[in-house]
């Protein structure tokens, strides 16, 4: 179903530290609350779980549930079905860099599956898995709606497109070594123009 | 008749540079209000939001423009049904949930020229007396929100949008709503439930939107594209996009292409380009010459694969692509060449639908699972011709029994496969079996 991330299960857990809203993201609730009509706050569960994800460390624990439920005043199930249907909101912890690889037919054509091959390699991590100096998540989803220039893959909020084994690898060293991507095509492309 | 006219004619022009809707498709020029301005954007939208508002949905109407989300559906006549002056709140959605394989148009819209979109959303808005608007954007698309929002934001401080938009006296509010990665969103009213914080799972239908929609209220619900392209029908006039293509499958298209092609790409592109024409010119052909061509997938993942012989002559518009067996789609056109797998191709796309059933209706969540685990048998060559009539009939089954068209939209790529290919689905199972 919709909800299972590849491999990012569905069963919650408690990072047995209380969750509370930093200062910051009160004032982004009440921003965003402000959004949707009186009476239909549930519509602000989508922003909420976004912004408890990035506050608690890109991941969704039971605390974080309960009180975006308290805040919203709606039932925990309610917070916790919609944490589970979306893949984005990871449901367990994850690397510093969650790398998602687009697995799907357009993609696949132009090589996907070296660009797989050579990040699990790179990053010492079979797909599913976070590597165990905790720097890479890695995993492989459906379509992320970049077909013209694939393959690509997503590292938390950044598309990397035009890939070929050797600028994914860059990517990958890059990133361990701590420098700064370049996002986006990794052919010189400005965009998806004919090029 | 045009049609045919067109189809006999000598080889059609590339679309007129001054004639392409998105200037800045490709994001070579500044993507915000001041490059907008030079584009032409909001150049006389106070006089547009003049007009009365069932004047700008005939003219829309008149223009024949046919939604870009997929079903083809004409724009101004899905505005008509909006009722009128109901004291209601109406709403405008915008589907930019963008998630079925193959297709990437609309990012292209959102982060390279998101004035169109913003002012098309002001102009449908006041059509369908809505003054508020909410952007569905797919949670992936982080980078293009970024750059939605801060168009949205230019717009209000220059007053086009929010109260008194542009000064016509109208108010308008627009606001943008992430999704979380779920395909299903894109169906219209799972988008709904998504927008009222629920899980995305399609409602039936009736009532349908224009009665019952957002929070209960009368909505309208289009395509990015759809949206964005309405200003400049309206500032140019309907013949004007009604010179471009043919009868009833008017105005110009943005097509992406990926794949097996030598230069993948997206483009803007005259409603009915010849499929061959789109390879050819714009991405420099298939990988390994235009004889290596397998098959292409014309419209995005759902719409069933086109063999070579039909790929010839086959122009790129909603009713030639009907006419062929398969559907304009979202014009995500996909090219597989004779280096990969068929089958394959068609596998990944059931592990697709797989993962983004909502698991509400029972034909689907059930048979796409089904469906997938035979593809993948088939991919290994181990099934026999009597079950590759079984996974025929089932995808039958599956389609038209749904609330709603992810299970048609899982059915038929794998009756497209089985209906261009089936000889060689047999002789890959007869040659494992002779291997074994």
């Amino acid at each position: 179903m919709s909800g299972n991330h590849p491999g990012l299960s569905n069963n919650f857990s408690r990072s047995g530290e209380k969750f509370s809203w930093s200062k910051d993201n009160l004032r982004s609730i009440k921003n965003i609350i402000s959004k949707y009509p009186k009476g239909r706050e549930q519509s602000a569960v989508m922003p909420l779980l976004y912004l408890a994800q990035e506050q608690n460390n890109n991941w969704i624990s039971i605390e974080c549930i309960e009180t975006i439920a308290e805040t919203l005043n709606m039932p925990k199930i309610r917070v916790t079905e919609v944490a589970s249907f979306y893949s984005m909101y990871n449901t367990r912890p994850v690397g510093e860099n969650l790398v998602q690889i687009c697995r799907t037919s357009p993609c696949w054509l132009r090589g996907s599956n070296k660009i797989t091959k050579t990040i699990c390699k790179e990053t010492k991590c079979e797909i599913n898995d976070t590597s165990d100096d905790n720097k890479f998540t890695v995993v492989e989803v459906e379509c992320l709606g970049a077909c013209s220039n694939g393959p690509m893959i997503q590292i938390n909020n950044d598309f990397y497109e035009d890939l070929d084994e050797e600028s994914t690898k860059k990517i990958i060293d890059n990133i361990k070594e701590g420098k700064p991507n370049v996002i986006g095509s990794q052919k010189g492309r400005r965009s998806s123009e004919n090029a | 008749m045009l049609l045919a006219l067109k189809k006999a004619g000598e080889v059609q022009k590339m679309l007129n540079e001054k004639d392409k809707v998105f200037q800045n498709l490709h994001g070579f020029q500044e993507p915000f209000i001041e490059g907008a301005l030079k584009r032409g954007s909001w150049s006389n939208t106070k006089e547009i939001l003049s007009k009365d508002q069932n004047d700008i949905i005939e003219l829309v109407k008149s223009s024949q423009l046919r939604g870009r989300g997929g079903a083809g559906f004409s724009t101004g006549l899905k505005w008509s049904f909006m009722p009128k002056n109901t004291g209601k709140q109406h709403y405008l959605v915008v589907n930019a949930d963008e998630s079925e394989p193959g297709t990437c148009k609309d990012r292209e819209i959102i982060r390279n020229d998101p004035h169109t979109l913003v002012e098309g959303c002001l102009i449908a808005s006041y059509a369908i007396q809505a003054t508020k608007c909410y952007i569905y954007i797919r949670g992936e698309y982080h980078h293009e929100y970024v750059q939605l929002e801060k168009a949205i934001e230019e717009a209000y401080e220059r007053g086009f949008i929010g109260k008194n938009a542009c000064g016509s006296g109208f108010d308008f509010d627009l606001y943008v709503h992430r999704g979380a990665g779920a395909y299903i969103c894109g169906e219209e009213t799972a988008l709904l439930e998504s927008l009222e914080g629920k899980k995305g799972q399609p409602r039936l239908k009736p009532p349908f939107p224009a009665g019952v929609g957002l929070y209960g209220m009368p909505t309208t619900i289009n395509n990015v594209e759809s949206i964005a392209v309405v200003p400049t029908i309206l500032r140019r006039g309907p013949d004007w996009f009604k010179s471009i293509g043919a009868e009833n499958n008017t105005g110009t298209k943005i097509f992406c292409i990926s794949g097996n092609v030598n230069k993948p790409c997206t483009i803007e592109e005259e409603m009915g380009i010849p499929l061959k024409e789109l390879v050819e010119k714009h991405c420099d052909g298939v990988e390994g010459g235009w004889d290596n061509l397998k098959a292409i997938v014309p419209g995005g993942s759902s719409t069933p694969m086109l063999p070579k012989n039909i790929c010839e002559s086959v122009l790129m518009n909603f009713d030639d692509l009907k006419a062929n067996g398969s559907g304009l789609g979202t014009a995500g056109v996909i090219v597989v060449n004779k280096n990969n797998d068929i089958a394959e191709v068609i596998e990944r796309f059931a592990h697709f639908y797989k993962h983004e059933s909502c698991g509400q209706c029972t034909p689907c969540r059930e048979g796409t699972g089904w469906m997938h685990r035979m593809m993948q048998r088939l991919v290994r060559g181990e099934i026999s011709p009597e079950q590759i009539e079984l996974l025929e009939n089932v995808t039958k089954q599956v389609e038209g029994h749904t609330i709603c068209a992810l299970g048609d939209a899982a059915a038929w790529p794998i009756q497209g496969l089985i209906k261009n290919f089936k000889s060689e689905l047999i002789s890959k199972y007869n040659k494992k079996l002779k291997a074994s």
